[in-house]
């Protein structure tokens, strides 16, 4: 499978302070889906935001679908953008528009033509189970509408990567699962998950998926070895590794 | 071809309640400054071109002799003279009572004394007021009378026609004064507009939004502003224009109806808005460009 995106000793620092994230290396391949966990501030929000470009690391090399997205021109960035979902912890929709056209702002962003959008809209909506509540603004709805709207908002256009953080910290144990099954299907079709979560219910709900732990800055589990152990004596030995996944 | 943010939904992106009024009506009182100093100039302008044909090819020959007998065959030798030059329009002597009239501020009702030895008067009209038909005129003159005097209208009124044209420059600086603040206004709303929708920005980054369609979203909102003040400025310009050019009429001044506005510059006032509105474009664009080049 090919590497969609690689990071080869990254590191990341926000102005003169203390470098939040350190020699970060690992590949994620095309397709793939991946759980992040960690301790809150050990660095994940950092790490996915080198992922979704909207940090540039300070040291290192972070390879986005197979470019140096740290020496990519500013204006290459938005197409690179376009590739990419992402669900943001704090869901940052925009207040003063419905849900609906919260959803189909990334296809509105891509140019797609106005009789274009409603059909996948609409979908979407269905799929999030929020049809009803298609004209309400975020601030009329629910911690949990307005989580599975970024959701809808992230996937609406079948983004070559999709990362999540936190994706379901606000919903219930039902609609946890299908917000995941609709990760899932997603990754069915190509698209590779990088989810960041602390529930690891939620992780082991998808046996198939990949873990990378980070711990004050550091990635320990780059392997994948901790969710899928060689063997329960062997594992700390492959935590402790900075390879490839 | 698709548009990004052509259509109505694309326009809602910013929010619409964090828009304030201030912008129209500061650009209004703007626009309505302008439209005022540039109708001065443009009527000063004209005042002037007026002044300048109506004095070019204006003469008078003037002639000091105290027999009048002599001063009468100077007179008509002069005339006669001059006359025959092809570029003389117009010949006609100041008759003596106009001449008294012109002096009676002076003179009083002695000016109609017949035994008062007064300058004999030629008016003369030229085609043009080249330097060379004036010359032609004098010596015409002065081949006939040597002591014939001859003066141009445009001398007697040079301080109104430098006047004029000063105030016509003062005029076009404050259009670009206008103009230039007008700039600076623009620049600090869009400033202002980009620090108060930053988190709307940051997400339609994000999602891949280049900086181009974030400063559409931009110039659009401040270009409308600019032509929906501008507009309501200019028209109560011109209506003061208007009514200001109505009582000037009305006093029957000579020089004051040379302010009059052609159709031509009534049209340039009233595309000001336009103009205003698309330089506020431009200058929207580049200051929102130029602001988030500076960011990821």
């Amino acid at each position: 499978m090919a590497n969609i995106v690689q990071f080869e000793n990254v590191g990341l620092r926000y102005g003169t302070g203390a470098e939040t994230l350190s020699d970060i290396s690992f590949t994620l391949s095309a397709g793939s889906f991946y759980f992040l966990t960690g301790a809150s501030g050990a660095g994940k929000t950092s790490l996915l935001k080198l992922l979704y470009l909207a940090q540039r690391p300070t040291r290192g090399i972070v390879r986005l679908f197979g470019e140096d997205a740290g020496a990519l021109p500013r204006k290459r960035l938005p197409g690179f953008r376009r590739r990419i979902g992402v669900v943001f912890q704090d869901f940052r929709l925009l207040p003063h528009l419905s849900a609906h056209d919260n959803i189909a702002l990334p296809l509105r962003v891509a140019g797609m033509p106005e009789d274009e959008i409603e059909g996948p809209v609409r979908e979407m909506l269905a799929w999030v189970n929020l049809r009803d509540r298609a004209h309400a603004k975020p601030p009329t709805l629910s911690g949990g509408e307005q989580q599975r709207i970024a959701i809808a908002r992230a996937v609406i256009t079948r983004p070559e990567v999709l990362v999540a953080d936190e994706p379901t910290g606000n919903v219930d144990p039902e609609m946890a699962e299908r917000l995941l099954h609709l990760f899932e299907s997603l990754n069915r079709l190509g698209t590779t998950v990088v989810v960041a979560t602390h529930d690891f219910q939620l992780i082991n709900r998808i046996p198939d998926a990949r873990m990378m732990r980070i711990e004050r800055g550091r990635l320990s589990d780059p392997t994948g070895a901790l969710r899928h152990p060689p063997g329960r004596a062997g594992s700390g030995d492959a935590a402790s590794s900075n390879g490839p996944v | 071809m698709s548009w990004p943010f052509r259509d109505q939904p694309q326009r809602r992106l910013l929010d619409e309640s964090l828009r304030t009024k201030s912008m129209l009506w500061i650009m209004g009182i703007m626009l309505f400054l302008t439209t005022l100093a540039a109708a001065a100039g443009l009527g000063m302008a004209s005042a002037s071109r007026a002044l300048d044909r109506q004095l070019a090819g204006r003469l008078t020959i003037q002639l000091v002799e105290a027999d009048a007998a002599r001063r009468d065959a100077a007179v008509r030798g002069i005339m006669a003279s001059v006359r025959r030059l092809p570029q003389v329009r117009r010949v006609a002597e100041v008759d003596r009572a106009r001449l008294a009239e012109l002096l009676q501020p002076w003179l009083g009702d002695a000016g109609l004394d017949a035994e008062l030895p007064m300058p004999a008067m030629i008016d003369v009209d030229l085609a043009s007021g080249d330097e060379a038909d004036v010359a032609a005129v004098k010596r015409a003159a002065q081949t006939v009378a040597a002591t014939a005097r001859v003066d141009r209208h445009a001398q007697w009124l040079s301080p109104v026609a430098s006047f004029l044209a000063i105030m016509t420059w003062f005029a076009a600086a404050l259009v670009v004064l206008m103009a230039l603040a007008t700039t600076a206004v623009v620049l600090l709303a869009a400033r202002a507009g980009l620090d108060m929708h930053r988190d709307t920005i940051a997400v339609l980054h994000m999602l891949g939004s280049t900086d181009r369609q974030v400063a559409r979203l931009f110039q659009r909102r401040i270009a409308f502003d600019t032509l929906m003040g501008g507009l309501l400025g200019t028209c109560a310009a011109l209506a003061a224009i208007w009514l200001l050019g109505r009582q000037a009429g009305a006093l029957g001044s000579e020089l004051l109806s040379g302010v009059a506005l052609a159709r031509s510059d009534w049209l340039m006032l009233a595309a000001i808005p336009a103009v205003f509105a698309s330089m506020a474009m431009v200058a929207a664009r580049s200051g929102v460009l130029r602001a988030l080049g500076r960011t990821l």
